[in-house]
């Protein structure tokens, strides 16, 4: 192995569990409903980025850019359906406060 | 390897941006800057069939879907939890950046012994296209059935209501039965007059 090749894959040890926790952080921590599919959005750019790096570093780009484009179309129907929930939600409670959802009603 | 590293650190950066921002319209354009810094970097990993994608499917698509999204639930009237989330952003993200150093220290000092990393055997030769359609047809089928779902979801969660029901809550909390015009009625007749002009 290359050390230009080491020091790529000692990056990317780190930079993706920094994008990993920054998606995560934002989805615990706020209220809103938009920033919570703005942190899966983060989520899944750090899965990608990870896919991407997997694929250079074993020599097997063809396959890691199959699988991204498939988890690039999957995001982005999750991403069109959870728009139209957020949408439907601010319908009933006229609001983006995730603490509206908390009480079931029939 | 520098540019890589600018690279790298511009995505997390603008990522960091995208979660802080209070204006969530300018969060969902630090979303895409994000896109399109990942894209950039992905074109360095040779990795162009990817980058494409995610520079126009999420950095293009998904941006829209956000704006429409918050085009549709503006809300006219601040609520007092909307102006309790506004005001305790400003505390509540601030741990972000102090989180993300402290995980950058101890991952810097995690040791993974990466020289003596024994890799595979590459297939340099390989086209995404013949992977795809040779390696991969199932997933092809799952995309296909992932976009029909998408559709028909989509058709479901828009779908307008019938004219006289009140379909939400919120048109039921709007009526003003002290007012002396019932508000239902006169509605039901504008939808059904608009209903009837769209289809004559």
């Amino acid at each position: 192995m290359t050390s230009q090749m080491a020091q790529l894959i000692r990056m990317m040890t780190i930079f993706i569990p920094l994008l990993f926790i920054a998606g995560l952080y934002c989805i615990v921590v706020t209220r809103n409903l938009i920033r919570a599919l703005i942190g899966i959005e983060i989520l899944s750019k750090a899965a990608t980025l990870l896919l991407v790096a997997v694929g250079y570093v074993s020599g097997r780009g063809a396959l890691s850019q199959a699988c991204v484009i498939t988890l690039i179309m999957i995001e982005v129907v999750v991403m069109a359906i959870a728009a139209g929930i957020i949408v439907n939600v601010v319908q009933h409670t006229d609001s983006l406060d995730r603490r509206n959802l908390e009480n079931l009603k029939g | 390897m520098t540019v890589n590293l600018v690279l790298l650190s511009g995505l997390l950066i603008v990522a960091c941006v995208a979660v802080m921002k209070r204006d969530i319209v300018k969060a969902a354009i630090a979303l895409a800057l994000t896109s399109i810094t990942l894209s950039a970097f992905m074109f360095r990993l040779a990795s162009p069939l990817a980058a494409v994608f995610e520079l126009s499917v999420c950095g293009g698509l998904v941006t829209v879907i956000f704006m429409c999204t918050i085009s549709q639930t503006k809300p006219l009237v601040l609520h007092q939890e909307d102006d309790e989330e506004l005001n305790t952003h400003g505390w509540r993200f601030a741990a972000l950046p102090i989180l993300l150093l402290l995980a950058a220290g101890v991952l810097a000092r995690v040791p993974i012994p990466v020289e003596g990393l024994a890799l595979p055997p590459a297939t340099p030769g390989a086209d995404v296209r013949n992977v795809l359609w040779t390696e991969r047809q199932l997933d092809l089928l799952g995309q296909t059935l992932i976009i029909f779902v998408g559709f028909f979801g989509i058709l479901v969660l828009f779908k307008r209501g019938v004219p006289g029901v009140e379909r939400t809550d919120a048109e039921r909390m709007k009526r003003a039965p002290s007012e002396g015009q019932d508000l239902n009625s006169a509605s039901a007749n504008e939808e059904t007059a608009s209903e009837s002009a769209t289809r004559g």
